[in-house]
């Protein structure tokens, strides 16, 4: 009972208190109670269907829960207009969703302009944002579909970072990645959250991405959070759908949590 | 080539005619996008209320045209002249490719795209205006096309009831049984509906999104 111990005054940065999600008879998320500090990195781990994304859409209210609340700051996130709720929350999906008729210059920049910052500050913002994703600043006038699925998912992390959010909410941005590119982005991900230390929420079904991008990983099976483990606890938990994992991915799991740049 | 000749020979009342069907056309169109396509954006989002809507436009569609024109005739103001009888009909007949392209437009935006703009705080209105409507612009856009090219040939069937256009050679050749005459309406008539399939597909491509 998680919820129990905490006192409750602490405000996280994201908080569920005993949440529920069902849609069209299934019950997708039962009662999830789960923090998220300021800072961290929340890894929420898990299959297909265990409830991740759900609970992801939850907190910049693309889904609303059937019962319990999410509070985003130490209010519910129905307090908020949720426009300007979503605004002040990064959202990155799978091959980042960018918008196919855009350049990459208006992709990144839309929420700045809708926001009515001048031309001049959303261009430099762009470029700035550009150099922090590693794209070079030509990539600017070209349209998504002319960028590798790597360059799209850095766009789609420097559109979500645009306004600068506190909040980034990431579902599985790099699950569409071959290899050596998720390596690449992992990497750049972990030097890029030492300088922001934004709070995230990331959600995969990747052990290894968990363990080593994860400050806590919240392993969910069925709608249910079973667990909340730091990296180290997790490989070593006599948790069973912990210890599942842990068998399914095999040796040199020790490794994934070498945050260095080898 | 007789024809050529007549044409010739009546080029101010061809010209004429053929200003006479482009207005029938024209404001028939425009009435039946005013209507098809917010009527589209509707029913593409309100998933219960498309098919009740996509029956009607269907239905109106399988009127016989001429058929059609005698209906409407005993309307108030509308009765009084041929040309508002045979814009009202015409935009009727219009309405189902407008409004089922609209609404496959927008239902073929990917939903991830979507569903990605709400997530960053678009409102329902910035959805539509900036990302749904600019990549569904080709599908309407096929959908008037394909309603103009209809319209372009039906038209010269409201000669039938007095409206002017085209239709009134075909007619006057029909009964003068002067083939002559009949292809003076006809060919430009075709010729009007081949520009135009070529002017909308031209257009279409420009605004494709990338």
């Amino acid at each position: 009972m998680l919820g129990l111990m905490l006192p409750p005054e602490a405000s996280a940065a994201i908080e569920f208190r005993d949440v529920s999600y069902s849609a069209g008879g299934t019950q997708i998320l039962s009662g999830l109670t789960l923090k998220v500090e300021r800072g961290e990195t929340l890894v929420l781990l898990g299959r297909s269907g265990s409830g991740k994304t759900t609970s992801l859409k939850l907190v910049n209210r693309l889904l609303s829960p059937t019962s319990g609340e999410v509070r985003v700051n130490g209010l519910p996130n129905t307090a908020f207009d949720v426009i300007r709720l979503r605004r002040s929350i990064g959202y990155v999906i799978q091959d980042g969703g960018l918008f196919p008729h855009f350049t990459v210059e208006r992709n990144i920049g839309l929420v700045p302009k809708i926001e009515g910052w001048p031309e001049e500050r959303i261009r430099t913002r762009v470029t700035e944002l550009l150099r922090i994703v590693g794209l070079p600043t030509e990539m600017a006038v070209r349209y998504p579909r002319q960028l590798s699925g790597g360059q799209r998912q850095r766009v789609g992390v420097a559109r979500a970072l645009a306004a600068d959010p506190e909040i980034l909410l990431m579902d599985e941005p790099f699950g569409a990645l071959d290899p050596l590119t998720r390596d690449e982005l992992q990497r750049e991900f972990l030097s890029l959250q030492q300088r922001l230390h934004k709070t995230v929420m990331f959600v995969t079904h990747d052990l290894r991405e968990a363990l080593r991008l994860g400050s806590r990983i919240a392993l969910m099976e069925a709608g249910r959070l079973v667990t909340v483990l730091a990296p180290r606890e997790f490989l070593r938990s006599a948790d069973p759908w912990a210890a599942a994992y842990v068998r399914a991915f095999g040796d040199g799991l020790e490794s994934s949590m070498n945050r260095g740049t080898l | 080539m007789n024809v050529f000749r007549f044409i010739l020979q009546n080029r101010s009342q061809v010209l004429e005619l053929t200003g006479e069907h482009l207005w029938l056309v024209g404001l028939s169109t425009l009435f039946a996008m005013l209507i098809g396509i917010p009527l589209g954006i509707v029913i593409a989002h309100r998933p219960r209320l498309n098919k009740p809507v996509l029956a009607g436009a269907n239905i109106i569609q399988t009127i016989p045209s001429l058929a059609l024109f005698g209906f409407l005739l005993p309307l108030p103001w509308l009765g009084e002249r041929a040309d508002r009888l045979a814009i009202l009909a015409l935009t009727l007949y219009a309405l189902l490719p407008i409004i089922r392209n609209t609404y496959t437009g927008i239902r073929g935006v990917d939903p991830a795209v979507v569903e990605a703009g709400r997530g960053m705080g678009l409102t329902e209105g910035q959805l539509l205006f900036q990302v749904e409507l600019p990549l569904a612009v080709s599908v309407i856009l096929s959908g008037v096309r394909v309603a103009v090219v209809i319209s372009i040939g039906l038209a010269t069937i409201a000669a039938a009831i007095g409206a002017g256009g085209l239709g009134e050679f075909i007619f006057r050749g029909l009964a003068m049984v002067d083939n002559s005459v009949i292809l003076a309406g006809a060919i430009p008539a075709a010729v009007l509906a081949l520009s135009a399939d070529t002017g909308v597909g031209w257009l279409e491509r420009r605004l494709r999104a990338r």
